[in-house]
């Protein structure tokens, strides 16, 4: 079915998929809130009439042509070459937890490579008792677990550290997805090779070109770590590392190892480079943190918010974010619409849970003031996630990576918004 | 054995296992007293379970040993489950996962790793020199061998080309407003330059270099830098010799202390500042990428439109797209003679082209030319790519990309034009190289 219908009146959606959107509420309200009867409800749709598609259209369905914005973006100033680049999650068109695979973020050193579960190997070596290959079919004998994630490259907000950059919940944020994984604990892989006493770090290696590979302390690999096929019930896309990818709760995403190929039990850090020159933190003086893989308790208001203006004039608005944590659960989010002067606790969509999205919400009536919108995470090792200036008195501005500082979004009277910083 | 939840168990208890497992799993959901109920039921048929494999042990003499562990397991993983389920509902039903079990002894899945296999894919080398395979080069050859396979990204001299990284320089930048981080200035092991440039480099030809060629190369980075004389030779037997600038330069990961102030049980809710200014607007940098998806009709530069305007555009957008879509017929006139098959077999081995060239509507000059209507074209002649003198000559001499002398080309780029900047190895299949012209033939100009 093609999108002719009997008028021109556009979509909420056509609207917002301008730069921006400001005067597009009161069209909208206008249509619905008009004095005459509604002429969608008056006469008769085609689509009330006709008839749609059948169930051999759509083998494997795509979102509706309507949704068609709601898709993955790329920042083109931010790297030489797509290939070795990232893209961005539109976290602000998206609602509950569970990213889709189709428009969760891609990080890439290599580009996306296509792998045949066929021709997959992983092989387990360094100090085991056994070095061993596995193919595909092997890792679905044993046993599985089933987990919530949420993975976020470490350099999200990394381009705020210096001040308010890009205008978009997805640019600032979106290097961000969280999904049900279905896969293996590495310990029971680790396990079948037999660690021996001095094995202390396992090093794992992707099999694209680009060889990513990082070293993860044992305790870890031995704790929560899965060696994951399936995400949110299907196949990995390959983007996301089809067949196989490491998962590496709570810690930063460039561990999770994409196309996993090999799992080395190491003595010590390998030291490759991207945990030695990319993905250490550079402090004000100079010197660099290591080894900094956990991800800190972070929050953010994806709307309303630069790509999600409130369109509907006054009234009810729901104002609501994701909130997240590596170090464990989060146990609530704090609101503030006026730059942090007074916060509200919001509610949580539902409870947290270990190192996955939690969605928030705060019911509010707007009366078109002006908001400076803030939303600050609190997790279940009672850490507070830090305003801008908390966070740099520490760090300085250079770190890159590790930005969980709060955001601010100004909203104005029209209900459109900019990212900004505020004192 | 422990008698942790993950700890299981013999492979007779695995069925009953996985049972209480589901059984678990639906109580934590904290569905109520129903669900609660049920498991308990459960829990009451796995106990009958166990008396029945204690039974079984006392009837079988032989096995009566074996029996009795696998019950005495069972019944202590019941009395875990039961333990956990009570635990469940004292506190409600949080959502607590089970793990899955993790059998001693393992489960004979996998097979051994071949000596040859583990020597062709573990290749990493560690700070102090493990992995490093014997072998040396020099400054000189590392100036050559860096100009032919790296220098189309990094710069003849490492300083980087475009977005791509820069090797060389910044020295003493690490705590400026813009550190420089180059290998001379921040890396802080000399095994990760080689192990990086061994296993991941060159961008798009991975794993081609010899060992030598890593050496040489790895030594003009350091010369690069400054660190080492133009008659410095790296090998194996010096390699921990070089001092690298940085090494000293890291700290582990210290958020737990030089934050601890980041945990806080109560943060302020009231009167938390008494004034808030915007201090920075991120308009003003206007960065931010423009939406595609919204421009496929309206051609207008969008950062130059009012949101009044914006709204008329989509408007418009939106009147137009109600009308019957325009037939395009060209492109099908245009690859009508190209085989399709052929065509999508190209497309396939074109990716190993991609690092460097894109084809195509929009397609934009990258480390290498726009390759639209490149078959058929003079060589050297697509505007604005600065190419190599021998491609520039080559082409004011007359040469035209035919397919003859593009099969010629892609199979041996550096054998067909010695300095040209593509520093692509070359196509060893016969076929791909038919099937790459053919898809770039279906990208007329």
């Amino acid at each position: 079915m093609s999108e002719n219908s009997n008028t021109n009146a556009p979509s909420r959606r056509q609207f917002l998929t301008g730069a921006a959107a400001a005067g597009a509420g009161a069209v909208a309200a206008t249509a619905a809130k008009g004095a005459g009867p509604d002429p969608l409800i008056t006469e008769v749709q085609e689509w009330a009439s006709g008839l749609g598609d059948g169930v051999d259209a759509t083998p494997y369905g795509l979102p509706i042509e309507f949704e068609k914005d709601v898709v993955r973006r790329n920042v083109e100033w931010l790297t030489a070459d797509t290939i070795s680049s990232i893209n961005f999650t539109p976290i602000h068109a998206l609602d509950g937890t569970i990213t889709p695979q189709g428009c969760a973020f891609e990080r890439h050193h290599s580009g996306a490579i296509e792998l045949r579960k066929e021709d997959y190997r992983l092989m387990i070596n360094g100090l085991v008792d056994q070095p061993l290959v596995f193919t595909y079919e092997d890792l679905e004998r044993f046993p599985r677990e089933n987990r919530v994630y949420f993975c976020e490259c470490a350099a999200n907000t990394g381009m705020e550290w210096a001040g308010s950059q890009l205008n978009g919940a997805q640019f600032t944020h979106g290097m961000i997805h969280n999904m049900e994984y279905s896969g293996v604990s590495l310990r029971t892989l680790l396990e079948e090779a037999g660690v021996k006493p001095e094995g202390k770090w396992v090093y794992v290696e992707g099999a694209d070109a680009s060889s990513n590979g990082r070293s993860i302390p044992l305790e870890k690999a031995m704790d929560d770590v899965l060696v994951a096929f399936k995400a949110n019930g299907e196949a990995l896309r390959k983007e996301h590392g089809y067949p196989v990818r490491l998962v590496v709760p709570g810690w930063e995403g460039n561990m999770w190892v994409k196309w996993l190929r090999r799992i080395e039990v190491t003595e010590m850090a390998i030291e490759s480079r991207e945990e030695t020159s990319k993905y250490t933190d550079t402090l004000e003086d100079g010197t660099s943190r290591k080894w900094t893989w956990v991800m800190d308790a972070k929050s953010v208001v994806t709307s309303p918010s630069p790509q999600a203006p409130i369109t509907h004039g006054k009234g009810p608005l729901v104002i609501t974010g994701l909130a997240w944590s590596g170090r464990g659960a989060i146990t609530g989010v704090d609101v503030s619409v006026d730059g942090g002067k007074t916060w509200k606790e919001a509610r949580l969509g539902a409870p947290g849970t270990d190192k996955a999205l939690t969605r928030f919400y705060l019911d509010y009536d707007w009366q078109g003031e002006e908001m400076l919108l803030q939303s600050r995470a609190k997790d279940s090792t009672g850490y507070v996630q830090p305003s801008k200036q908390d966070l740099r008195a520490v760090r300085g501005e250079n770190s890159i990576y590790h930005n969980n500082c709060i955001q601010t979004w100004w909203v104005r009277s029209n209900g459109e918004a900019e990212n900004v910083e505020v004192s | 054995m422990s008698k942790s939840l993950n700890s299981i168990l013999l492979p007779t208890a695995g069925g009953i296992t996985l049972m209480l497992g589901v059984a678990y799993g639906v109580s934590q959901r904290g569905y109520g007293q129903d669900k609660i109920e049920l498991l308990e039921d459960r829990v009451s048929l796995v106990e009958a379970r166990s008396a029945e494999a204690q039974s079984a042990a006392d009837a079988s003499a032989a096995t009566a040993a074996a029996e009795s562990a696998r019950a005495d397991a069972l019944e202590g993983q019941v009395g875990e489950l039961q333990a956990a389920v009570a635990a469940a509902q004292a506190s409600g039903g949080s959502a607590v996962a089970v793990s899955a079990p993790i059998r001693d002894g393992g489960y004979g899945l996998g097979r051994a790793a071949l000596p040859e296999e583990i020597a062709a894919w573990d290749k990493d080398v560690s700070p102090d020199g493990t992995g490093l395979p014997v072998g040396s080069g020099d400054v000189w050859t590392g100036d050559e061998v860096f100009a032919e396979h790296c220098a189309i990204c990094h710069g003849d001299f490492a300083e980087g080309v475009d977005n791509w990284p820069k090797l060389a320089g910044g020295a003493d930048t690490l705590a400026d407003k813009d550190p420089l981080k180059t290998v001379g200035s921040y890396w802080p092991y000399l095994s990760t330059t080689w192990d990086y440039v061994n296993r991941s480099m060159p961008f798009g030809a991975a794993q081609t270099l010899s060992n030598d060629d890593v050496y040489a190369i790895v030594a003009y980075i350091l010369y690069s830098n400054d660190l080492v004389d133009d008659d410095f030779v790296l090998s194996n037997e010096n390699f921990l010799d070089v001092e690298m600038p940085n090494a000293g330069g890291f700290i582990i990961d210290d958020r737990e202390t030089t934050e601890a102030h980041f945990w806080n049980p109560e943060p302020c809710m009231e009167n938390c500042k008494d004034s808030v200014e915007i201090t920075m607007r991120a308009m003003v940098l206007d960065v931010t990428p423009e939406d595609e998806g919204a421009a496929e009709a309206a051609s207008e530069d969008h950062s130059a439109v009012t949101p009044q305007q914006t709204e008329e555009a989509v408007l418009t957008e939106s009147s137009v797209t109600t009308e019957e879509p325009v037939a395009t017929e060209e492109p099908a006139v245009e690859t009508a003679a190209i085989d399709p098959e052929l065509v999508a077999a190209g497309e396939k081995v074109f990716k190993k082209c991609k690092a460097c060239h894109q084809v195509g509507e929009g397609a934009k000059q990258r480390t290498g030319p726009v390759l639209n209507g490149i078959v058929g074209a003079s060589a050297g002649a697509v505007d604005g790519f600065k190419y190599s003198k021998p491609m520039m000559a080559a082409g004011e001499g007359g040469l035209v990309w035919t397919e003859a002398e593009l099969t010629a080309f892609l199979t041996k780029p550096k054998a067909y034009m010695k300095g040209t900047k593509m520093s692509f190895a070359g196509l060893k299949k016969e076929k791909d190289v038919g099937a790459v012209i053919a898809y770039l033939q279906s990208f007329a100009d």
